[in-house]
């Protein structure tokens, strides 16, 4: 099979500086060669590649965009988006570990922890020693999480966690959770802070949730925390208010806004080879207009989000991205990305169900990314508030 | 150990090549570059080398016009030390003008080994070693596929067909790399932004005269229809002579 070649109608490839491009090439290289033959299985069995893990931090791909000296490589936002969405070309589920252990583990400890904490934990992340999970959401708290009732006490020599955490990736294999509590009253988001809370602590339990449809190569948890009792340097000590966790949020985002990308155009090279070799009424289907329209439907889509996306990340680069820029490129790539897959999947007609092919593990996969790390609805309304000056939620 | 390897700069053989409108070149455009597959088998091991011995140096070379530079950088980000560019225009065809050009660079340079692909994967011509070798004064093993260092000496494997030869020789040395001797590893993102930083000389190649040209390029004539020479167990004796004295794979 012919090396994954990726989309470039509009030759962004140029507008890429030679390092970005090399990012690129690499990740996508090591995805041909390590992610995909293995993928399908995984996600008929349910089960996340852990053995995938130690080439991942091989290659550096863990906060990447963090600086050296601790371990990380350094990159600029841009070569950070296209790892992710050379990973979610992939998988999601992979792109998603990927995406809490830099953006949601490393970046908080990275923007909100002490120097100590950060010289002891951000090398073992990115050598995949470690992985991290990220404990915001609550069963009763997702797009709302200011409302959490998680709660940190502080006693004589510590803090003491009690709650529980849900749809937590990576919760059952994490050696390491973040985790979000309010240090104050429940009705005060502004004491929600930052714990580094080492997976063993007695008090913290996790289990598996069963019954995924989507993003069945990925772990996803609910987490307990029960007396769990920490020391006093468990404390993100920069970290303060449910700005904190919504600015990992932000990368994350940033992250997805690409990734999706890279699922979109996994479908779409699915689509447009198949529609080349699949031959009914005595011609290929991609001579037919109908299966044409697909084709051009996504191949517009994809470089509109690619414009988009690239320009997000010079922004970034620049310290000149907003929230709400992140939120519309979030939305509109993610949903753009799911309408791509649904498309491909029924270009490919019946054997668009098989897991031999990508586009349904996508078109699954990518429901769970249009709802997680804010829905669609809610950067909608994110936009509309930045649109208005009036908040509808 | 002191370790040169000569590197190229080919077209993905998985492109689509079109001729150019000289009628003698390859039509770059929209191509993609990278480094010649066996000379990445000859870096790898050039690094894989050097690793646990300690201290060494891997120096990658390459004569060739501008996105030269670009594999270059990527044998740094795979972990070569420093890299030395022979611009040229084009590269000639000629294998003796590059190794001319290389082994003016590579002369009195104290290299241990000098390692080349076995063969360019896209002209092939299997001859820019051994004339760099001679152009030095050493000896030269071609074909590696499995190499042992120490004691001043080395011991190499050739295989053959049938056959695995094993050749002793003294260092310094040349010697072209044959593939699956050490799968060339990706370049780490660390390892990319690494080669920023690295030396990358650039000086025009000492290419000499160029006595070999190409005259033109000819794509194959585009393949024809099949022919049914009969059928069923009769038409074997018909399929086998044809077979034999028209398609000459027999």
């Amino acid at each position: 099979m012919m090396a994954f070649e990726g989309v470039d109608f509009y030759r962004l490839d140029g507008q890429l500086s030679e390092e970005e491009r090399a990012v690129r090439d690499t990740v996508r290289t090591w995805v041909d060669e390590h992610l995909i033959p293995v993928i399908g299985e995984c996600y008929i069995e349910g089960r996340f590649p852990k053995e995938l893990v130690p080439g991942l931090a091989e290659l550096g791909v863990f906060g990447a965009n963090l600086p050296e000296e601790y371990g990380c490589a350094g990159l600029n936002s841009v070569a950070y988006g296209l790892i992710m969405q050379e990973l979610e070309r992939g998988d999601s589920g992979i792109r998603s570990f990927a995406s809490v252990q830099g953006a949601l583990v490393m970046y908080p400890i990275y923007a909100f922890g002490s120097e100590e904490q950060k010289r002891h934990w951000l090398p073992r992340l990115a050598a995949g020693r470690d992985i991290g999970c990220f404990g915001l959401t609550e069963p009763d708290y997702g797009s709302n999480p200011a409302g959490m009732i998680t709660t940190a006490r502080e006693t004589r020599d510590g803090w003491v966690l009690n709650g529980t955490k849900m749809w937590i990736t990576n919760g059952s294999q994490a050696t390491v959770s973040i985790i979000w509590a309010k240090t104050g009253a429940l009705d005060d988001p502004k004491s929600i802070r930052g714990f580094i809370v080492p997976t063993s602590t007695p008090g913290y339990a996790a289990k598996d949730q069963k019954g995924k449809l989507s993003l069945r190569a990925s772990d996803t948890s609910e987490i307990h925390l029960e007396d769990a009792r920490l020391p006093k340097d468990a404390i993100l000590p920069a970290s303060g208010g449910i700005k904190s966790p919504l600015s990992c949020l932000t990368q994350a985002r940033y992250g997805i806004a690409w990734g999706a990308i890279g699922a979109a155009m996994a479908c779409y090279d699915e689509a447009v080879r198949y529609s080349r070799d699949r031959v009914t009424f005595g011609r290929p289907i991609g001579g037919t207009q109908i299966q044409q329209v697909r084709l051009a439907d996504m191949l517009t889509e994809i470089t509109k989000a690619q414009c988009l996306a690239l320009q997000l990340g010079r922004l970034k680069d620049d310290g000149a991205a907003t929230p709400q820029q992140v939120s519309l490129a979030k939305r509109n790539n993610v949903n753009m990305a799911c309408e791509c897959a649904r498309e491909a999947r029924r270009l490919l007609g019946a054997n668009g169900i098989l897991a031999e092919y990508h586009s349904m593990r996508h078109l699954a996969n990518l429901e769970s990314v249009y709802t997680y790390e804010g829905t669609h609805d809610m950067h909608s309304l994110i936009l509309g508030e930045e649109i208005t000056g009036m908040s509808a939620f | 150990m002191k370790i040169a390897v000569c590197i190229k700069r080919i077209p993905d053989t998985e492109s689509r090549f079109a001729v150019a409108a000289d009628g003698k070149s390859v039509d770059s455009a929209g191509l993609k570059f990278d480094i010649s597959d066996f000379d990445g088998y000859a870096l790898e091991l050039a690094l894989r080398l050097n690793e646990p011995q300690g201290p060494g140096e891997v120096i990658v070379v390459s004569v060739g016009p501008e996105g030269t530079q670009e594999i270059l950088r990527k044998a740094l980000s795979m972990g070569a030390d420093r890299a030395v560019h022979l611009t040229a225009e084009a590269l000639p065809f000629d294998g003796m003008a590059i190794a001319g050009a290389l082994a003016t660079e590579l002369q009195g340079q104290g290299h241990d080994l000098i390692l080349f692909g076995r063969n360019a994967t896209d002209t092939g011509n299997a001859t820019v070693g051994p004339m760099t070798a001679a152009r030095l004064g050493l000896p030269c093993v071609t074909a590696v596929s499995w190499l042992e260092i120490g004691g001043g000496q080395g011991t190499a494997h050739r295989e053959l067909e049938g056959v695995t030869e094993t050749v002793r020789f003294p260092l310094p040395a040349v010697l072209t790399i044959d593939e699956g001797i050490a799968r060339p590893r990706l370049p780490s993102l660390k390892g990319i932004m690494a080669a920023k930083k690295k030396p990358l000389d650039s000086r025009p190649a000492a290419l000499g005269s160029v006595q070999l040209t190409v005259e033109a390029l000819t794509l194959p004539p585009e393949r024809t229809g099949g022919r049914i020479v009969g059928e069923g167990a009769d038409a074997v004796p018909e399929l086998i002579r044809l077979l034999r004295t028209e398609a000459k794979v027999l």
